[in-house]
C-alpha cells in the first residue's frame, strides 16, 4: 500500500463547477418542489388517502437502501481482509454517507409537517420500528464517518478493521430496519412478511454496488486516473451475485404468496393484471433489473467493454427502481382486504378497489434532488478530501491483491 | 399552591352540590336515561371505561348516510380538493355476498383497537390510545409521515392534504397532520354519552357505549346477539363491533 497515493481533485475546472451547477438546479427544482408542497398542501401531488407514501418514497427508500450497499466495497476491505478494494474504500464511505443523506432529505422534505423534524428526533415510540430507523440512520453517520476517519488519518488507521467491522454490522441492521418498515405491516397483503427484512438487505448490495461503480467510473475518467480491469471485473460478478441473489429473494417472495390462497389477489395483480405494476414487474425489475444486467456481466464478449459494465449497472438501478415502485406503490394500489373474501364491497373511499396514482413532477422534482444532493456531496468530497487513488492499474493492483 | 381555607372549600362544595342537584331535578328526564356517565373535568381517563359502537348492519338503511354527514358536520370536514384527498372519517361501504348476493351496507370508521397498529408504529407516539379506549392522533407532535395510513388495516385515516379554515373549536385539525374519527370525544368527556353518528342515524342503528360496563345497552346487545369485528384475524380487539351479517 506504501506506493499507493491519494490525491483529492483540484476542482477548479469549467467542467467541475459546471456538474456542480448541474446537480445545483436538481437541488433548486427540489427546493421549489418542497416550498410548493408545504405550502398548498399534498393535494397538489400524485399522493392521496390511498396512496399515502408515492414517488418520494420510491427515491428516498432506493438511496437510503443504496446508502448501505455503497458501503460494500470498504466492508469487503476492511472486515474481509480484501486488499485489492482497500484503494476504493474511503470513495465507498463518502457515497454511503452521501446517498443516505440524499435519501434522507427526500424522506424528510416530504413531511405533511416537515418544520417538525426537531420532534421526531426527541420523540420516540420505541415500538415503531421507524423510531428505530431515525436511531439506525443517524447512528450511520457517525459509525460511518469515523470509520472514514479511520481510513484518512494515518494515527488512527490501526481502529479501521474496529470501525469497518462496526458499520458492516450496522449496515445490514439499518437495511433490515428498512426491510421491517414494511415488513412489519400487518394490515397490507403485500407486506406482513419477514422475508422483505432480508430482501432489503440483499437490494441494498445490489443498488449500492451498481451506484458506486458508476460513480467510479465517472470520478477516475473525469479526473485522468487509471482504472485497471482486475478490480472492474471484480466487481462486475460480484454485481452479477448480487442481481441473482436479488432474484432469489424476489423469487421465493412471490412463490410463497402464490401457495397461500388468501394471497393469489395480491399475486395476480402484481404478476398478471395490475397493470402498469405488472409492467413493471416483468419489464423493469426482471427485464432491464435482472436478464440484460446479468446478460452484460456475464457473457464472456459484452463483459469485456467497460461501456457494457456501466450499462449493466444503470440497468441494475433502473430495475431497482421498477422493483421498489411496485413494492411500495402496487402494494397500496391492491386494495385492503376489509371483509372476508366471500364479500365484495365499494365506498367513496376507494374500498375494494385498485387505487389510482401518477406521480406529480412535484415528487419526482423532489426526488431527483435527493439523488443530486447524493453526487453533489460526493463530488464536493472528492474535493476537499483525498479520496480517490491517483493510479489503480492492473500492474499496481495485482501485486497487492 | 390551594391557598383555600377549608370554610371555602365548603362553601364550594355545598354550592356546587346544590348547583348540581337543581340541574338534576330539572332536567332528569333528559339526561338521566342515558346509562353513560360523565367524567368529572379533573378525573383523568380511566381504564374502567372502554367506550365502542355498535352497528347493526340490519337497520343501517340503504342510501342511507347521514352519519356521515352528521360526522362531517360536527368535526368540521368539508370538500375540498375532491374525493381522493378529502378527510373522510367514516364512510358507507355497500357489501354483496358473491355466494348469495346478500347485499347490506355499514358504516365504517376508526375501529378504536385494544392494539392499534397505528399507535405501534407512529415514529413519535403522536397516534396514542386514550385509557377509555379511544384512539386519538396528537396534533401537535404527528410529523405527517403517514406510517400510520399504511399501518390501518381499516383505511381510517385521512392526511390534511390542505391548509384548513374555521376549524371547529374543541376538534384542532391542521395541513400536513394526519386524522381519523376520534368517537367524538370532545362529546364523549362533555358527557353526552353518545357520538354524531350514532345521534344522526334515524334507524338507531349505531349504538355508543361503554363495553366494560356490563350493564350497558352495548354490552346487554352483545351478550344478546354476538358482535363482529372487522379483520378479526389480526387480534386486535376493535372497540367497534358490527352485528348483522
Amino acid at each position: 500500500m506504501k506506493n499507493l497515493r491519494y490525491t483529492s481533485i483540484d476542482g477548479n475546472s469549467p467542467a467541475y463547477l459546471g456538474l456542480l451547477g448541474f446537480f445545483g438546479l436538481f437541488l433548486l427544482a427540489a427546493f421549489v418542489a418542497f416550498v410548493n408542497m408545504e405550502h398548498e398542501g399534498h393535494w397538489i401531488t400524485g399522493m392521496n388517502n390511498q396512496i399515502v407514501w408515492g414517488m418520494p418514497h420510491v427515491f428516498a427508500i432506493f438511496l437510503i437502501v443504496a446508502a448501505s450497499g455503497a458501503l460494500n466495497v470498504a466492508s469487503i476491505a476492511s472486515v474481509f481482509g480484501k486488499k485489492l478494494y482497500k484503494p476504493l474504500s474511503r470513495l465507498s464511505a463518502v457515497l454511503a454517507v452521501a446517498l443516505l443523506a440524499g435519501g434522507l432529505a427526500v424522506l424528510v422534505l416530504d413531511l405533511g409537517r416537515a418544520d417538525r423534524l426537531i420532534v421526531a428526533m426527541t420523540y420516540y415510540n420505541f415500538k415503531s420500528i421507524f423510531a428505530w430507523n431515525i436511531i439506525l440512520y443517524n447512528g450511520f453517520f457517525l459509525i460511518v464517518g469515523l470509520y472514514l476517519w479511520t481510513m484518512l488519518d494515518w494515527q488512527v488507521e490501526k481502529y479501521a478493521r474496529v470501525a469497518g467491522t462496526a458499520a458492516f454490522i450496522w449496515r445490514l441492521i439499518l437495511t433490515t430496519g428498512t426491510g421491517s418498515i414494511f415488513g412489519f405491516l400487518v394490515s397490507r397483503q403485500a407486506y406482513d412478511s419477514a422475508l422483505l427484512a432480508p430482501m432489503f438487505v440483499i437490494l441494498s448490495f445490489s443498488f449500492g454496488l451498481a451506484i458506486f461503480m458508476l460513480v467510479m467510473f465517472a470520478a477516475f475518467k473525469w479526473t485522468g486516473r487509471p482504472l485497471g480491469d482486475l478490480v472492474v471485473n471484480r466487481l462486475k460478478n460480484l454485481l452479477g451475485v448480487f442481481v441473482a441473489a436479488t432474484f432469489y429473494f424476489s423469487a421465493v417472495y412471490h412463490l410463497t404468496n402464490l401457495y397461500m390462497t388468501k394471497k393469489h389477489g395480491i399475486e395476480s395483480f402484481i404478476l398478471l393484471d395490475g397493470g402498469i405494476y405488472t409492467q413493471l414487474f416483468w419489464w423493469g425489475q426482471i427485464v432491464i433489473g435482472t436478464l440484460l444486467p446479468l446478460l452484460l456481466v456475464y457473457c464472456p464478449r459484452p463483459s469485456k467493454h467497460r461501456f457494457a459494465i456501466g450499462l449493466a449497472a444503470v440497468l441494475v438501478i433502473l430495475g431497482g427502481m421498477a422493483n421498489l415502485y411496485v413494492i411500495i406503490i402496487g402494494g397500496q394500489a391492491y386494495p385492503i382486504p376489509l371483509l372476508p373474501a366471500e364479500f365484495e364491497y365499494s365506498s367513496t373511499f376507494f374500498d375494494g378497489v385498485v387505487a389510482g396514482y401518477s406521480p406529480s413532477k412535484w415528487e419526482i422534482m423532489l426526488g431527483l434532488g435527493g439523488v443530486a444532493l447524493s453526487l453533489f456531496i460526493v463530488a464536493f468530497a472528492l474535493k476537499i478530501f483525498r479520496l480517490l487513488p491517483d493510479d489503480l492499474s492492473d500492474n499496481l493492483v495485482s501485486s497487492k491483491s | 399552591m390551594n391557598s383555600e381555607t377549608p370554610i371555602d372549600q365548603y362553601r364550594r362544595r355545598l354550592l356546587g352540590g346544590s348547583v348540581a342537584a337543581l340541574a338534576g331535578l330539572t332536567l332528569a328526564p333528559g339526561v338521566f336515561l342515558q346509562t353513560v356517565q360523565a367524567r368529572p373535568a379533573d378525573e383523568p381517563v380511566s381504564d374502567r371505561n372502554r367506550w365502542g359502537l355498535l352497528i347493526d348492519t340490519n337497520k343501517c338503511a340503504d342510501g342511507c348516510n347521514r352519519c356521515v354527514t352528521a360526522c362531517n358536520e360536527e368535526n368540521g370536514l368539508k370538500p375540498m380538493h375532491g374525493p381522493t384527498t378529502d378527510p373522510q372519517w367514516i364512510r358507507i361501504v355497500k357489501v354483496k355476498s358473491k355466494s348469495t348476493g346478500y347485499q347490506f351496507q355499514m358504516p365504517v370508521m376508526c375501529q378504536h383497537c385494544e392494539h392499534p397498529p397505528c399507535v405501534d408504529v407512529c415514529p413519535t407516539g403522536a397516534s396514542f390510545k386514550r385509557a377509555d379506549g379511544i384512539v386519538l392522533v396528537d396534533r401537535h407532535i404527528c410529523i405527517g409521515c403517514r406510517y400510520c395510513m399504511m399501518a390501518c388495516p381499516y383505511k381510517a385515516r385521512s392526511l390534511v392534504h390542505e391548509t384548513l379554515t374555521d376549524q371547529k373549536p374543541y376538534m384542532p385539525r391542521g395541513k400536513g397532520t394526519v386524522e381519523s374519527c376520534t368517537l367524538c370525544v370532545h362529546k364523549v368527556d362533555r358527557g353526552d354519552g353518545t357520538t354524531a353518528c350514532a345521534e344522526a342515524c334515524p334507524e338507531q342503528a349505531i349504538l355508543f357505549g361503554d363495553l366494560n360496563d356490563s350493564g350497558s345497552e352495548i354490552s346487554r346487545r352483545l351478550e344478546q346477539y354476538g358482535g363482529r369485528q372487522l379483520r378479526a384475524d389480526l387480534g386486535l380487539n376493535t372497540g367497534v363491533r358490527y352485528q348483522g351479517f
